[in-house]
């Protein structure tokens, strides 16, 4: 249930965000969730109809956008697409953890009014 | 609970040690927009890419520059419900009892339990009751480590709630994490929760007394951790025993000095 914790902050952010632009209402809030982060789309779906009640993005649209998972090849110094921690280089077949991309959990934009 | 910003959820019923603590209800909003507010609303994007997780990662850079300062080196043990984190935590502080001198924050929905066990060994013990919040955070774990005599202490330990998922991504401020995998839940543990065996540093094999009873496949127990948890170091132990502790003491006393060693980091 950390996904309560991570909408909460979502919310949070996006509020302070509002406030300082002196916007009244949000009315979209995306995300950015990497498919290593641990967080899982539906559940962050089931929070925020739980963590906006009562503040500003009460009536906000929720977007989730889903990051793939990249591994970085030191051999080839290329990166191929991965599904775990620890992935083989389709090309050289070396072992490599060196993630790239799939670990995001960003607030990315807000739309304001 | 915050109106302004809906802050509070998740964070209203954390006890620690006893004492109730308010969410913070300030954030410091700015509101020095320099000109009048009479503008009609029309609907604009405002790109922020930010992390979702910054202000727990702040605080916890902020536990680790205080606990480099104490000298202190700090370990944050997680591992599913049951698998036998309080024991072992115990254990080591009986063990290490007149080398080093350990201190434990301890985690948990409800009760006291675990403190009351950890009190018997006779070291300081602050308990953090979360109520619904199935992670440690670095604040509760700042707030804590406030109630405990830090000068009094060389090792600090922190007991997280049992639970794979969750703790994976709140940095405490810790030195090392450690991760607990018992015989007796199934060898494929690191597969099926691969962002917290990935994120340890430590990785024990724990309840080593069970495993002939339990069925428990060493080799492809051990196969899945060095895949998930590559660069980890691994020990197989049992609280219960005390077979292989040695091993996992003389690592955490060689630590300890490498810790001491380091300067106070940049906060
Ligand atoms: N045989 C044996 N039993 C153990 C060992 N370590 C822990 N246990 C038992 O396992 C049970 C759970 O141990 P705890 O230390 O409470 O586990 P925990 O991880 O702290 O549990 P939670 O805090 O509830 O997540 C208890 O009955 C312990 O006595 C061990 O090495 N061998
Ligand atoms: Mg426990
Ligand atoms: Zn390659």
């Amino acid at each position: 249930m950390h996904e309560v914790s991570i909408m909460a902050e979502a919310v949070r952010m996006a509020v302070e965000a509002a406030q300082a632009a002196g916007a009244q209402r949000i009315i979209s809030l995306r995300l950015r969730i990497g498919k290593l982060s641990g967080a899982v789309p539906e559940a962050l779906e089931f929070a925020w109809d739980v963590v906006r009640n009562g503040t500003i993005a009460e009536n906000a649209r929720l977007e989730i956008e889903s990051v793939a998972a990249i591994c970085w090849c030191a051999t080839c110094q290329s990166e191929f697409d991965c599904q775990d921690f620890l992935n083989e280089c389709p090309r050289c077949h070396n072992l490599s953890g060196d993630l790239r991309r799939g670990r995001e959990l960003d607030i990315a934009a807000v739309e304001l009014e | 609970m915050c109106k302004e910003c809906g802050c509070g959820l998740g964070g209203g019923d954390v006890k620690i040690g006893g004492h109730s603590h308010e969410h913070d209800q300030h954030h410091g909003h700015g509101h020095d927009h320099g000109h009048s507010h009479s503008h009609a609303p029309a609907p604009f994007k405002l790109d922020l890419n930010r992390s979702l997780m910054e202000k727990n990662n702040l605080l916890a850079e902020h536990n680790r520059g205080f606990f480099r300062a104490k000298k202190l080196l700090v370990l944050n043990v997680v591992s599913s419900p049951g698998s036998g984190k309080t024991t072992f935590i115990r254990e080591t502080a009986v063990k290490l009892a007149g080398k080093l001198r350990v201190g434990v924050i301890v985690g948990d929905l409800a009760t006291d339990n675990d403190a009351a066990r950890l009190k018997t060994a006779g070291i300081p013990v602050i308990q953090i009751t979360t109520g619904t919040v199935c992670h440690l955070d670095a604040d509760m774990v700042s707030k804590a480590a406030a109630q405990l005599d830090l000068d009094k202490v060389d090792v600090l330990v922190i007991e997280n709630v049992g639970n794979l998922v969750c703790p994976a991504d709140y940095d405490l401020g810790e030195d090392l994490r450690v991760v607990l995998l018992s015989t007796t839940e199934g060898e494929d543990k690191p597969l099926k929760y691969p962002p917290m065996f990935h994120s340890a540093q430590v990785a024990i094999v724990t309840k080593s007394d069970l495993a002939a009873a339990a069925g428990f496949n060493r080799e492809l127990a051990l196969a899945n951790l060095k895949r998930v948890s590559h660069h980890a170091e691994i020990f197989e132990l049992s609280s219960k025993t005390g077979e292989g502790m040695k091993a996992w003491l003389d690592f955490l006393v060689k630590q300890r000095t490498l810790s001491q060693q380091r300067t106070a980091g940049p906060i």
